[in-house]
């Protein structure tokens, strides 16, 4: 028996009489959204309320498990039963919850999202199956499948959940076998671009160099992703697994992980893991003696877009401006400090200690052939549920949406795919299976797996607008077509949103989008001009208002529209009227409001407020001087 | 807080976990900033001459990153997240109602040295949209009733 089986032992034994514990276990999730919604206020009320009450609790810091609309969530867990979780934690709910759990020994359903049971119940349980939950039964949880689940700073956590059995596996199998595996289960690159795993590993294997390393992307530079961020926090010690596999299989002795300096949390978590394998010699010289040597270094990326492109990704831990350079040589061939290098996202090292655990057979049950496997994406915006998932590619646009995410509150509009590089899609595209060909033969991208739902409060222009702006401002300047184009596209629908727009505009973006895509040096402005295609296709008619008519129908670009107060909607509450800050809605109680277009100023606070939806956007009337002002503003 | 412009033993201290080459650059940078706030001409003087590498290339690195500074930085950062997820949810309406209460646009410091604005491009809190965060704290579904609440949190 060696050092890690008897660690394993004893791991288990942990985790067993923690499921077991004689006394009240809470466990908490304290990832970076359940701070930003208050967890680690919630943590230091319980702390008081265990001291004060004399209370011997065990609290149990876990990562997110992806039901980011309902933090801070709190799981508690009595002797012989079941973990129930607790949603939306607030003060008095959380005081009721302790009470009742702590003192009388019972659960209140009301509050419950659900309870992890050992075995499905049979019956109709008091508190439903926490797996049940609308948002988490479509989903098929592989990569997240510790995460919010276990302890991510205990190491006997997850080897409890038979972490590192599959670096065992490789250590005996070896590495061409391990890379058969990957072949086989058809693993393709969760950053995005969706390169075969395997193909990057067998030419840096082939490459005769004694030196080579082994980098993981964790830029997610794309705003309105988070997946990244919570698998670090969640699980890191699977993210670290996966990283001694593919350093094993390459041949790899040293490692860097590279991470937005945006995530301090996710560094934190990651140090602690690295710390804790190398104190049990998983990290380091002559791992389980097996004669392979391998070293970690954490890297902070100082907030550069383009560094998530792998040249520039490189150019940055070589002390240099991330700038691309033209590839090949790949960097598999001739990377960081000229040694053959692979690069892989979080999310594609996550996944691999559980192919080779399962074997690849096990994960071509899950997808379609050309897409095998799951996908996890971040779902925000304009939808109900938002958080993080995991589905099998394939699965519909629809599903993810409306099934998982409730769908949208307001009218449905579009989704967007892929970031910045991605694009939105439409209703007619709702049926779409997930995977990388079919959302780029929509004109979009996967990307690395932001999904932000839109509805007819946003404006698709603006929508445009934004994205182009990013870009531009990433562009890091090395090649023309991107540094100018992309600023050129920026003045264009500057133009349009303030109404300023020419029918010649829209041609001219095409144009413009079309000489990008085929001439600029990298990934970033290659796709830059998605978000302007995709929603010229398909949203052309909003365009069409703004340029025409003068008119923002989303009610989003300032001087092309005016409120409206429907008569036959309004209930005439007052809430209106009393929120408006420049007093221009007048109206008396039970009878329709009225806005005077004169004093307001279109920040929409009513709009907010109102339950009936009666505040509706309408066309400036032509001879407004509001209209005239922007338009010369602007030319 | 230390002062950039000292010569002295704060530099060495800064220096001594690295071997002073180029790739130690940006960790450098990093350190530097985090003691003093932001990149002074004479940080670059002082790294310029531990790394080798020339004062020209140094500012050339840190200018590239949106991360590094290079004026005094106000007392507490406001760090508004301009991701996809809060842009829609209107996070462009927080940033014009912080400029009309502290009059500053995104990338200024406060005159009296209170509060420095600055946009970043997410935070990874989409799930919670519009969030801001203030120095260590991050503050989630903010609207822009709320704004005035939150800053006067702070001294």
């Amino acid at each position: 028996m060696n050092n890690l089986d008897l660690l394993r032992n004893i791991s288990d034994q942990e985790w067993n009489n923690l499921q077991n514990s004689p006394s009240p276990v809470i466990y908490i999730g304290t990832a970076t959204c359940g701070k930003a919604a208050g967890a680690d206020q919630v943590l230091s009320t319980i702390q008081q309320y265990l001291t004060s009450h004399n209370k011997e609790v065990r609290i149990i810091e876990v990562g997110c498990v992806g039901l980011c609309y309902l933090e801070p969530i709190v799981d508690i867990q009595l002797p012989g039963s079941a973990r129930v979780s607790y949603g939306n934690i607030t003060g008095e709910r959380l005081m009721k919850i302790l009470t009742a759990t702590l003192e009388n020994n019972i659960h209140l359903p009301q509050y419950a999202i659900g309870a992890f049971y050992d075995t499905p119940p049979d019956d109709q349980p008091k508190i439903p199956d926490i797996w049940q939950h609308p948002m988490l039964k479509p989903q098929t949880r592989i990569v997240l499948r510790n995460c919010g689940i276990i302890d991510p700073h205990q190491l006997s956590h997850y080897l409890a959940k038979d972490g590192f059995l599959a670096f065992e596996k490789a250590l005996q199998i070896g590495a061409d076998e391990i890379l058969n595996e990957i072949k086989k289960s058809g693993l393709r690159g969760r950053g995005g671009a969706g390169f075969p795993t395997y193909k990057k590993w067998e030419i840096c294997r082939c490459m005769p160099d004694q030196e080579k390393y082994f980098i993981i992307n964790g830029d997610e530079g794309d705003p309105g992703a988070f997946m990244n961020r919570s698998l670090l926090e969640g699980d890191p010690f699977a993210v670290l697994e996966g990283m001694l596999i593919s350093a094993y299989v390459i041949g790899a002795n040293k490692g860097y992980i590279y991470i937005r300096a945006e995530y301090p949390l996710a560094i934190k978590r990651l140090n602690n893991a690295i710390q804790r394998l190398k104190q049990v010699g998983l990290i380091g010289e002559n791992i389980l003696d097996s004669g392979f040597n391998f070293n970690v270094t954490i890297y902070e990326g100082a907030g550069a877009f383009v560094c998530g492109e792998e040249t520039a990704l490189i150019a940055s831990i070589e002390g240099k401006r991330g700038m691309p350079r033209p590839r090949p040589p790949f960097p598999a061939v001739c990377g960081l400090f000229g040694k053959p290098t692979v690069i892989n996202n979080v999310e594609t090292v996550g996944t691999i200690p559980n192919i080779i655990r399962n074997g690849s057979s096990w994960y071509l049950n899950y997808g379609n052939p050309e897409n095998p496997g799951t996908k996890t994406f971040s779902l925000a915006g304009k939808v109900k549920r938002t958080g993080l998932i995991e589905v099998p590619l394939g699965t519909s646009l629809r599903t993810i949406i409306f099934d998982i995410g409730g769908g949208t509150q307001k009218p449905f509009k579009a989704v967007q795919t892929g970031g910045p590089s991605g694009g939105c899609l439409s209703e007619q595209h709702l049926d779409l299976p997930v995977g990388y060909e079919s959302l780029r033969s929509a004109g979009s991208i996967m990307g690395s797996g932001g999904l932000i739902v839109l509805d007819n409060e946003t404006c698709i222009v603006d929508l445009a607008h934004y994205f182009l702006k990013f870009t531009q401002k990433e562009s890091c300047g090395k090649c023309a077509p991107c540094r100018l184009g992309t600023t050129h596209m920026v003045h264009i629908l500057d133009r349009i949103k303030t109404g300023a727009g020419t029918p010649t505009d829209i041609d001219n973006l095409v144009q413009l989008s079309d000489t990008i895509q085929k001439t600029s040096l990298c990934g970033l402005g290659q796709t830059a001009p998605n978000p302007v295609g995709t929603t010229i296709n398909y949203f052309y008619q909003e365009y069409f208002q703004h340029i025409e008519n003068h008119f923002c129908p989303a009610g989003v670009c300032g001087g092309l529209f005016d409120l409206k107060i429907i008569a036959e909607k309004c209930s005439g509450c007052r809430v209106c009227v009393t929120v408006c800050p420049v007093g221009a809605i007048q109206g008396e109680r039970r009878r329709p409001h009225l806005i005077e277009n004169d004093l307001c100023t279109h920040c929409k606070a009513c709009v907010n407020v109102c339950r009936f939806d009666a505040i509706i956007p309408i066309p400036v009337p032509t001879s407004s001087p509001t209209a005239s002002i922007n338009l010369s503003k602007s030319l | 807080m230390n002062s950039p412009t000292q010569s002295n033993d704060i530099y060495l201290d800064i220096f001594k976990k690295f071997r002073g080459c180029q790739q130690d650059l940006i960790p450098i940078l990093q350190k530097v900033q985090e003691k003093f706030g932001y990149i002074h001409t004479n940080s670059i003087h002082e790294i310029s001459k531990y790394t080798g590498v020339s004062e020209n290339e140094i500012y050339g690195v840190a200018s590239f990153y949106s991360m590094f500074r290079f004026h005094q930085p106000g007392r507490n950062l406001i760090r508004i997240c301009l991701g996809t997820a809060c842009h829609v949810q209107g996070a462009p309406l927080l940033v014009d109602e912080i400029t009309n209460i502290l009059g500053i646009q995104p990338g200024q410091t406060t005159p009296d040295g209170k509060f420095e604005l600055e946009q970043v491009a997410c935070l990874g809190c989409c799930a919670l949209s519009p969030v801001l965060q203030v120095n260590q704290e991050i503050y989630s579904k903010v609207n822009t009733a709320r704004i005035k609440e939150i800053l006067e949190l702070y001294e």
